[in-house]
């Protein structure tokens, strides 16, 4: 049989345009107010009994956080609109997540219902954390991982109750000083997932977490760390929403991945931000022997998104991919890409990213692949394919490949297309609207990588799409 | 009922192409236009359709009682006037299935959904009546195919879509005497009391095998010359050289076609 699964007509565009736009009254029991200093730590601290060492760690990397430049010389000037002192740092119902959605506050729970949450875990999660703001409001796992040792839970309980694993790898991916946003994350850090996967077990489902941010002015700092030891592997996804605010909104997570031997992870995000939200994200992950790191982003929506998900293949014949999709409508510049750091012999990377430029949204392909002298067989493919919807649309390609010595391969390809009024023409005498024709040929310019997303995702991912192609003509 | 063409005047830019064609096809019956390069054949094919490029000056359609020339391109289709295209447009990474599905879909009232089964039970009965490998239904619409496959692929399309009206532009154009074979027999199973065609064809080779009710020849921008199919078989003969003397085609030709190809 072909596939089944795909765009068709008018039942995608009945959805409701911004899913995620809508937002409840919810009084905090936690509000560390408006603004960044060390109160706003020792109030984080105190509020999540943090340890001491980890009270140290918070306020170097705030001190790293007030001392670097904002990076607006070589992504976006835009860096500069966002007001830290602001923005409020924490926000937190209770510290305690639910394990069932009964313990979940009513308007907490009714979020996460309108997003689909609950209904998505009954049907094919393996394990769900859902974030609400500062903290997770729900975290749950199905019994069969538990029993194998398979941790799944937020990172203050990772820390306080695993130390011996978390401590390990946490901030040794992503040291604070990596970047500017990388130390903030650090200073004010909230909620994300941890995750550890013993040696040899398979999670079969994926794991999701869930990212909200339901309050105005607020900064969602979420930190994840996950662990797969040897030969395990596991399937990690994250979806994020927010409501549309007048003012801006931060979203600046630390995403670090440890692969040991022959281990596999897979992380997958769609997210969908309101158009006022900065999303400033570090993500990377270190592949060990024979491990291999797998990044599935899709990025639609928020004001401007920076991310560039990393692979550090650190093993021989370690593998790294990012598979990549990245829409900017007006108002939007999604700046992103990959890193692929080769480390050792016969590793090979993979990057292949999509980028939709509508109206005067605006996209970037920023790229970095680092091939030292010493190794040999390494290899590495990067792909980047562009669509400009409109005239006035924009798209840049920034590759940076370093290739040295003559034991190693590289190829690089890149696109820039536009949908002509021939093809539109051509749909629309089938019978299709012209909005409808316009999201068939965006669904499929990035259909080959909408295809390596689990059948759930994808269909959400072709809906967004379609949402967002509405309006984009005439 | 038919697909009434009353006096119809079209140009493209500063260049009227069309100068007055009046035709009507009623449902059964299969016209053939014959004319030489140039004549209009691919702007009236166009402007039927309403490709945005072809400014219509004068003149009516009326397509089952309803005015058509008011209606945009997807709404024409909709009420059941399909064009097989002389160049078919590439849609990289929509597959011939999905595109179909999602044509299919927007045939339906507001509210109802295809069902899937049915459609790929239509879909593969459909291929399986043209001889066409099921597989081929999973690649992506023209990318890549060769002449033939694209003109079979609008065939196809127009199986699936089982239009009132369909008008086949120079579907014979660039395949070999096999391929149109295969392409005139799949016409001829759509042809029956429901469906009226006209064929667009610059030679008399593709009316071997699918025969029209009536012939039409088309001169700078006018039809010149009806009858039944022994006038295609006459041009054939004489060419469109007496015709073109006697009714003029410098003012048209060769650039209006070049234009409506663009």
């Amino acid at each position: 049989m072909t596939e089944h699964q795909g765009a068709t007509g008018t039942d995608l565009l009945q959805l409701d345009r911004n899913v995620g736009d809508f937002h409840f009254e919810v009084k905090y029991a936690y509000d560390a107010g408006a603004g960044l200093s060390e109160r706003t730590i020792d109030y984080i601290c105190d509020a999540k009994n943090d340890p001491d060492w980890l009270r140290d760690f918070r306020k170097r990397a705030l001190a790293t956080f007030l001392r670097e430049p904002l990076p607006t010389h070589w992504a976006s000037k835009e860096l500069a609109e966002i007001d830290f002192s602001q923005i409020r740092y924490y926000l937190a119902h209770g510290q305690q997540a639910g394990r069932s959605w009964e313990e979940v506050p009513d308007e907490v729970k009714r979020t996460f219902e309108r997003l689909g949450v609950p209904e998505q875990e009954r049907k094919f999660l393996a394990g769900v954390e859902a974030q609400f703001d500062s903290e997770a409001a729900y975290s749950n796992m199905k019994d069969a991982l538990r029993d194998q040792g398979v941790l799944f839970v937020g990172s203050t309980e990772g820390l306080h109750k695993h130390p011996e694993i978390f401590r390990k790898w946490f901030g040794k991916v992503i040291p604070p000083g990596d970047n500017k946003f990388a130390a903030l994350n650090s200073a004010v850090f909230s909620g994300g997932s941890f995750i550890y996967v013993p040696p040899g077990v398979k999670v079969g489902h994926p794991l999701q977490a869930y990212f909200r941010i339901n309050a105005e002015s607020f900064g969602q700092f979420e930190r994840t760390l996950i662990i797969v030891d040897e030969g395990a592997e596991v399937t990690y996804m994250e979806g994020c929403t927010a409501p549309r605010f007048d003012t801006a909104t931060l979203h600046s997570a630390v995403v670090e991945l440890v692969a040991l031997p022959g281990a596999k992870i897979q992380y997958i995000t769609v997210q969908n931000w309101s158009p006022n939200v900065f999303n400033l994200v570090t993500k990377r992950g270190i592949a060990m022997e024979n491990a291999e790191i797998r990044w599935i982003d899709c990025n639609i929506g928020s004001r401007l998104t920076m991310k560039y998900p990393a692979v550090i293949l650190r093993g021989r014949k370690a593998r790294g991919e990012v598979l990549s999709i990245a829409l900017a409508n007006s108002g939007q510049h999604q700046d992103t890409g990959a890193k692929m750091i080769h480390l050792a012999d016969e590793t090979t990377s993979n990057i292949i990213a999509k980028s939709i430029s509508i109206g005067e949204g605006r996209s970037s392909y920023r790229g970095m692949v680092r091939i030292p002298n010493h190794l040999k067989g390494c290899k590495n493919n990067t792909e980047c394919d562009a669509l400009l919807i409109n005239t006035s649309s924009r798209t840049d390609t920034y590759p940076a490949i370093t290739l040295r010595g003559n034991r190693s391969s590289v190829q690089h390809e890149a696109s820039v297309s536009k949908i002509s009024a021939e093809q539109i023409f051509y749909m629309r005498q089938r019978g299709l609207p012209e909005a409808e024709a316009m999201s068939l040929s965006v669904n499929g310019f990035v259909n080959d990588l909408v295809r390596e997303f689990p059948m759930e995702y994808s269909v959400e991912l072709k809906r967004l799409i379609d949402l967002e192609m509405e309006g984009s003509v005439g | 009922m038919s697909l009434q063409i009353c006096d119809l005047h079209a140009r493209i830019v500063e260049r009227t192409i069309l100068r007055g064609i009046s035709l009507e096809i009623r449902p059964g019956e299969t016209h053939a236009i014959m004319g030489p390069n140039g004549s209009g054949k691919s702007t009236l094919a166009k402007a039927l359709a309403g490709h945005p490029d072809y400014e219509i000056t004068q003149g009516s359609v009326v397509l089952d009682g309803v005015s058509l020339l008011e209606r945009e391109p997807d709404e024409r289709a909709r009420m059941g006037l399909f064009l097989a295209f002389q160049y078919p447009c590439e849609i990289p990474g929509v597959s011939i299935a999905n595109f179909l599905r999602a044509a299919a879909q927007a045939r339906l009232p507001e509210g109802e959904s295809l069902s899937v089964t049915d459609f790929y039970q239509k879909l593969y009965h459909e291929m399986d009546a043209l001889g066409m490998q099921r597989t081929f239904s999973s690649r992506p619409l023209n990318s890549g195919f060769s002449g033939g496959e694209k003109k079979r692929a609008e065939i196809l399309q127009m199986a699936i879509l089982r239009p009132r009206y369909a008008v086949l532009d120079e579907t014979d154009s660039g395949l070999d005497i096999d391929a149109l074979k295969v392409v005139a027999a799949g016409v001829n199973r759509l042809r029956g009391p429901e469906a009226g065609f006209l064929i667009i064809t610059h030679y008399q080779r593709l009316l071997d095998y699918i025969a029209p009710d009536f012939v039409h020849v088309m001169v700078a921008g006018r039809i010149v010359q009806s009858g039944g199919p022994e006038l295609a078989l006459e041009l054939e003969k004489r060419g469109y050289g007496f015709l073109e003397e006697q009714y003029g085609s410098a003012e048209v030709s060769p650039l209006a076609e070049a234009g409506a190809r663009g």
